[in-house]
This record gives structure tokens, sequence and C-alpha cells, in this order.
């Protein structure tokens, strides 16, 4: 799914965020006009500019412009996109779309062997800090829920909190779910922090991926990871926040994956959520696959006994990222569509199978590297 | 605050090996206790409960420090992971380990709970083994007078718990069932004043309990609790009615109880005698039948008029088999597809799979005397425990709290209540210190002295210790031979905690 374009400014000096509209009636001061082909006349209200397919364009009253831009079918009235001074328009928010995240930063102080979008050392927290304190105010209010992830939001340091605080106060009715490693809320007063925002529609997702130190820190390639996200866990529960914890699935956290499910239920039963994740072929997956490739058919047994045994125990669990076809059939009711719209994808023969519609499919990049065991279900 | 640059110098991807913070392989020994459980394995179980099983001579290799971190990977990261052995003299988690402490004490937080108000010994039934019951018509000396009532229920409402549970016991209680409604009444306006939750309880046989009585406690939310002690030949002959079967009029009312109340607002009691020992599964098979989810399979207590009666002795071991043979019976049941839990299991269970607890009297430590029942006599004394005031029917005051005259702090935290409190805690009693069972048991003061002369006990041939050692072995064994009965056993260990 395309979300950034580019054509070419006029005009245009630092970052705008603005809704888009095809519609000239819908144009407020917040707005850019999308303009497939040409039109006669502009519009003579007040709005934030243009961003047309058109090969020539002529400025009329100094408004801010991209032109020639290859095309705007992927833009829907509503969507809400950043025009940079070099004419790249990404797409902040789309109004149709259950999944909008807001990237905090790039940065990470993890470095996960399967990490999906691998971190960058630039110090990009203003730019997009500037970038989502435009954002938010734009989006609607009947927004369903919308992520925060990474890299590592919480570098962003107090920002963090201005940015969540920001986002209570416009959007009051939106379910948050932040993606972190948790590993900052080791300092209490970050947790604290966090608690003194008293923000129930909050949720941390948290990733832990083995009981043993050793195991998970060599996992996200951090030394001291796996306490500090135990601490943090647990600084976290006692301001009360939300926690969901999220365990990826690959050959080097399913050795210990009956033993995780078990220390998650001794140490950290007052999580909401326990997710196990299928691995996404992306990011640095392709680079260390030799490590983690496991076919998920043949780790059913521990996950079957992992998810059972806290289900069994009254925890809220789910799997995610994992055809049907893959999974035990007594695991289908953990089974979610996880996958977001924009990154969802089936094989060619999944198009004959009778539990297409109830099936997450895979994440697109993943139909390069799938288990063997994909076979459509014949009715 | 953070440190927003990387922790590294470059973003290449180290090996395992480089993540071991303890690369000379030192380790630290954690609190915990060790116990031989067959023949081939034993067991480890830390401070809050986590148990690991191992073969024989894992333990002295551990605390000799033979481990090698690389040959013993899988228990080395399962120690560590468990607390059992820390790198550090310090474990980095060492917060979380106080956290779960915390949760295992936390029967603690709210002090006493359950009330008992013995509002009648009058009894219509002579069973052999009762331990406090009279039969007559004299209800000045054998019922709870209105004004005890009133000063039971102030003291009630002292406690700092914010929900309270008023048991009405005997005797039996509906002999008095004018003085339980002015009971129920009473408590329930104050409750309301003060804000508490309250639950209300009358132990009852049901031979006189009829449409009336249930209809108000259908009004009032009082729940049934009631004896059954299995098919009518064991009970009957452990419950004597004369002129009448005390089965049949269990059965009956159990009936027009859950007919009225409602299903799961009526559960029942066994105790098991001399005569019940020969039938674990006849006894099982009735409370299966009779739609019950499970039973407490009771020994009977050693107290009042139970050890006078030859009928009533019975080993310890006895109980064991007895019990072993029933438990085999309810796994049948389960195996099945039914949900059916024994109930002294389940508490046990609680303690060995979860990190939560649950409050037993005598199965907690400290134990559950003042700290979580108190019992208020028919004749204004009050006692530490329901076992404390049989002990009084034969003379014996020493767990006497006082009267309903005293005040709150001299019943709760008087000199006899500090008596006690000296040995309350198996963590601090010889033989029980050094138990690896310590964390799933408790300690009971009043049982040691009914049994033994004394308060503090003398484990070595203590029946408490040697039956409750047995069960919780014996549940450990069974779960880690079968996979089948260890899920049976975490089903249960769940619904005792929500």
């Amino acid at each position: 799914m395309l979300l950034r374009t580019k054509g070419k400014p006029i005009n245009i000096e630092t970052h705008l965020v603005g809704k888009v509209t095809r519609n000239p009636d819908q144009l407020d001061e917040n707005s850019f006009l999308l303009i497939d082909s040409s039109i006669s006349e502009l519009p003579s209200k007040n709005y934030m500019g243009v961003l047309s397919r058109q090969d020539e364009y002529e400025v009329k009253n100094g408004e801010y412009v991209v032109f020639k831009i290859p095309t705007l079918d992927h833009l829907t009235d509503g969507d809400i996109v950043s025009v940079g001074n070099d004419g790249n328009i990404n797409t902040l928010y789309r109004v149709n779309s259950f999944h909008n995240t807001l990237l905090a930063t790039e940065r990470c102080n993890s470095n996960c062997l399967m990490c999906s979008q691998p971190p960058r050392d630039k110090n990009d927290i203003p730019i997009h800090y500037q970038i989502h304190k435009k954002l938010i105010p734009l989006i609607p209010k009947d927004c369903f829920e919308l992520g925060i992830s990474g890299g590592e939001p919480t570098l962003m340091g107090d920002l963090f909190f201005d940015l969540l605080s920001q986002i209570k106060t416009e959007l009051p009715a939106t379910e948050i779910h932040v993606l972190t490693n948790g590993r900052s809320f080791a300092w209490n007063q970050m947790a604290e922090k966090l608690g003194e925002l008293d923000y129930r529609r909050l949720m941390l997702g948290i990733p832990l991926y083995a009981d043993y130190y050793q195991v998970h820190d060599y996992i996200v390639q951090a030394e001291n990871a796996f306490y500090q996200t135990i601490l943090g866990l647990h600084n976290l529960a006692r301001y009360n926040q939300r926690l969901e914890v999220r365990i990826v699935l690959h050959k080097q956290s399913i050795p210990r994956l009956t033993r995780l499910a078990k220390y998650i239920y001794k140490n950290l039963p007052f999580v909401e959520h326990v997710t196990f994740m299928g691995l996404e072929y992306i990011g640095y997956t392709p680079h260390n696959i030799q490590k983690l490739w496991i076919d998920p058919y043949d780790y059913h047994d521990e996950l079957g006994e992992a998810v059972e045994f806290l289900a069994g125990q009254g925890m809220h669990v789910s799997i995610y990222n994992t055809p049907l076809c893959v999974l035990p059939e007594r695991l289908w009711k953990f089974a979610r569509k996880s996958i977001s719209d924009w990154k969802n994808d089936y094989l060619p023969e999944c198009s004959r199978c009778s539990k297409l519609n109830d099936c997450g499919g895979l994440f697109t990049w993943n139909l390069k590297k799938h288990s063997e065991h994909i076979r459509p279900f014949t009715a | 605050m953070i440190d927003a640059k990387p922790d590294r110098k470059s973003r290449k991807f180290r090996e395992i090996d480089q993540f071991d913070l303890n690369e000379k392989s030192q380790y630290y020994l954690l609190p915990f206790r060790f116990h031989r459980i067959t023949d081939e394995k034993e067991i480890i179980v830390n401070e809050v409960g986590d148990y690991l099983t191992l073969s024989n001579g894992t333990f002295e290799r551990i605390v000799k420090r033979q481990l090698d971190k690389e040959k013993d990977a899988e228990l080395y990261g399962d120690l560590i992971a468990n607390f059992f052995i820390s790198e550090e003299p310090i474990p980095p988690l060492i917060d979380v380990l106080a956290t779960r402490y915390r949760t295992k004490k936390l029967f603690l937080n709210y002090f006493t709970g359950l009330h008992i108000f013995v509002i009648s010994l009058r009894c219509e039934h002579t069973c052999h083994y009762c331990q406090v019951s009279r039969v007559t018509q004299n209800r000045d000396l054998y019922d709870m007078s209105i004004a005890n009532i009133d000063k039971g229920i102030e003291i009630m409402f002292k406690s700092p718990n914010p929900h309270v549970t008023m048991e009405f016991q005997g005797g039996e209680a509906l002999l008095a069932f004018d003085n339980i409604k002015y009971a129920v009444e009473k408590a329930e306006r104050i409750a309301d004043e003060v804000g508490k939750g309250l639950t209300k309880v009358i132990c009852t046989n049901l031979a006189l309990i009829n449409e009336e009585i249930l209809e108000y406690c259908k009004e009032h939310e009082i729940l049934i609790s009631t004896s059954l002690d299995g098919p009518k030949y064991v009970h009957d002959k452990n419950r004597h009615k004369p002129h009448a079967s005390s089965y049949e009029l269990a059965i009956k009312g159990i009936e027009l109880s859950r007919k009225i109340l409602g299903h799961d607002r009526v559960s029942a009691l066994m105790t098991t005698t001399k005569l019940s020992l020969a039938y674990p599964v006849e006894i099982i098979d009735e409370y299966f039948n009779l739609g019950f989810q499970g039973i407490f399979l009771r020994n009977i207590s050693p107290y009042g008029f139970a050890l006078r009666t030859d009928k009533s002795k019975y080993e310890t071991e006895k109980f064991l088999t007895f019990y072993k043979k029933a438990l085999d019976r309810i796994l049948e049941y389960n195996f099945s597809g039914h949900y059916f839990t024994e109930d002294l299991a389940k508490i046990f269970l609680t303690k060995i799979l979860t990190p939560f607890n649950v409050g037993f009297v005598d199965l907690q430590s400290p134990a559950g005397l003042i700290n979580g029942v108190v019992v208020f006599n028919y004749d204004g004394g009050v006692y530490a425990t329901d076992e404390s005031r049989m002990l009084a029917e034969q003379k014996d005051y020493t767990f006497k709290l006082g009267t309903l005259d005293d005040s709150y702090n001299d019943l709760f935290f008087g000199k006899k209540a500090q008596e006690i409190a000296q040995l309350w805690a198996n963590e601090a009693l010889t033989g029980c210190s050094e138990c690896a069972f310590q964390q799933y048991c408790g300690a009971d003061p009043v049982h040691n002295h009914a049994t033994q002369g004394d308060m503090y006990g003398f484990r070595p041939n203590s029946d408490f210790c040697q039956k409750n050692m047995e069960i919780i072995r014996y549940l450990i064994v069974l779960m880690e031979s079968d996979n089948r009965i260890k899920k049976i056993f975490e089903s249960w260990a769940k619904t005792a905690t929500h």
C-alpha cells in the first residue's frame, strides 16, 4: 500500500500537516485541495494549499503547492498528510483504517535480531514531535484506536509524556496502544510519571522473549534488557498501567516458551493481554534468518502448551500473524486477524480456502518466507 | 533522565555467550528448602512457593556450587529464573520477589473476616462424634442472649476488614432462628451505615429447614452450609437423630434450599469418621450425584467429644489411604470431562501452582486464628477458633481470648493473643522452619495444644504434619508424573483464586 509520494514543491518552507479533500466545500485552513486533473478556478477561501497531479502549476496567491505528483489515488477525503519542503507527501493518518500509528522515533536502545523496522541512530525526535503536535488535533474525534511505535518511544523522554497528554486531551475517546520495550520504566520515576497521567485508554505493549535473562538479552541484543523490562513491568503495574506482553515466536524463543508462560503467570499475573506473534520476514529478519527460522508448524506443541496454560489460568491470550492452516484447530479460538490492512496478504492458493474470511493471512513480506504447511481448507 | 544515545558502539549482532552477565560462573543461594519426594526425585521450593522437581543429588550439586553453566544450561536458567540462585549477592529482581512475597501474604491485609456466632448449643441430633452439642430445651442456658448478640455485632464491625462474614453455628443454629433474624437485620443495618460488605451464613443440618426460613434466607441473601457425610448408610450412622433419618432430611433440605436460594447458595461439608474410611468411592459418588462441584475431605478433629469414643479414633495413615482412594475417584470424574474438585487439594494447589494464596485457618502462616477468624460462643466467651470453643467444653480455656464484655483491644491484642502469636508462624517453628512445604502449609497452635499438650507442638509425631506433608507430596508426585492430572490441578487452582 502506498503511504508516501512526492512532487514539486512551491512556497513550502517547513513541514505542513493537513487533511486532504477533493471537495472544495470541505476546505478549511487545515486542509489541502487534491487536484487529480485540471480545474478551472481555485476556491476563493482560506485553506492550507494544493496537492496536484498537474504537470504545470501557476501560483496565484502565494499558496503552498506540490504539483506533478504521480498519483493521488491512495488518498481519501479526510486522510491527513505531512508535506515537506522537499515535496514529500507522507500519509500520517488514514480515515478509513483501524490501524493508524504514530512513529515516535526511529531510535532504539535495543537491536532485536528480528526487528521489523531496524532502528536508526539519528536524532529524529524533535521533527517527529513537531509533526505529531500538528497532526493530533486534526485526527477525527471518533478515531477508535491509535498506535504509537518506534524505535523506542520512551527515548523521547519528557516529550513522550507531552505527546500522550496531548492525545488524551484531543482524543479522549480513542484507545492508545504504545509499543515500547519497557526498559525505561525500570526507573520508577518514569512509571510514576505515566501513572500521573491517569490514562485509562492507554495500553503498553511490551515484548518478553524468555524467562531467563541471557536468552532475552541475546534476542534483543542488549545487556540487562531482561531485568530492566521485568522491573519496568512491575513499576508500571504499581501505577495501575494496562499492560500487554508480546512474544515473537522463533528459534531462539521457542525452547523456553512454556517456561516463559509459567513465568508470566507467576511474576506478571497483572498483565491484561499476552500475545504470541509469528515472525515477520522484513527488517533484520532476512539477515538473521538462519538464527530465527522455525516453521510455525513445528512449534505447535510449545505454543499450544503455553497458550492453553495461560488461558487456563484465566489470562487473556491471543495468537497473531499466524494463518489458521498452520495452527492446530484447538488453538483457532486464540488466533486474531492481527495484521494491519496495509501489510496484509494471502498466497495464491488461499483464494480457494473456505476459511479465508476467518484467517489473518500473512504479512505481505512473508509471502517470500512462510510455513511449508499452508494449505487451503476445502469445504 | 533517559540516555537517548544507543548503548553500543555498533549495531553488529553479537552471539549469546556475550550476554552472559556472570562469566565466572559464581552464584549465590537464595532462600529455598528441599525434600525427597520419591526414590528418584527431590523437590526444591523457594520463599514464594515456586518449586522445581529434580533428580536425586541435584540439590547437593546446587548447594556445593557444582553446577556448570554450560553443561547444566537448562537447569541453571531455571534456577535463576525461578529465584533459587542469583549471580549477584542481591538479585537484580529482588523487588519482584518482594512483591511476590507480599502477594503470598495478602491474606493478612485485612485482619479478621470470619465471625462465628454460636447462636445456640442446643441440638436435636445425637451424633456420636459431636464435639459440643446438647439435647435440651433450656434456652436460657444454651442460647446466645440478645445482649451478647449485640456485643458480638459491635465487635465484628470494629474489625478493620472492609468485608466481614457472620456465620451462625450450633448446636443446631435453626433452633434459634428468631435470634438469627434479629442478628441478621441488626448487622445489615450497621453494615449499611458503616459501608462494609457483609456475608451471612447459616450452618445447619437442615432437619428443621422449611420454605418460610428459606424465603427469609433468600430475601437476606443468606448462604446455607450443611453437613453430609456420604451415602445414607454412612451419614445416618455418623449423624444420629432419634426416630428419623438425618440423611433423608439433609437431602430434602438440600433440594429445597437449592430450589429457593439457587444451586450455588448451598454447600455441604463432610467429616470422615472411622466408618467413612471404608467408603471413599461411595462418598465421592454421593457428592457427585447430588450435583456438587467438589467435596472437602476433612478428617475428624481431635477435639471435644470426638476423641472420647474409640469409634472415632483412627490413625492418620488410614485417613491418607482413604484420601488417596477418594482422590482417585475424583480424578476419574475429571478424566471423563467433569469439573469436580477436592477442596483440601484445591487449597494446597493454589499455594503450589499460583502466585496467590488462600486464607484458611490452619493452612496459613501466620495462622488464621484471630487474624482471620474469631468465635463468639453462646455464653459470651470469645475464642480464637471454632476448635478452641470445643476445647472449652472440656473445661480447657487455653484459647479463650476473653468475653464479649471485654474491649476490642483486650480481645484481639491482649495477653492471650500475644501468647498465641508467638507460635502461629511456621517460619519460626522447629520442624517447620526448614520444611520444603512450609509455604504450602500453616501453623495450628490449637491443634498442637489439643493433640500434643503444648502450642508449640512436636513435628516428628504430629498427625497434622504427617497428614499435610503426605498430601502435598502426593499431589506433587501425581501431577509431575501425569500431564493430564497437572492440567486438572491447574484448573482447580485457578478457580480458587478468582
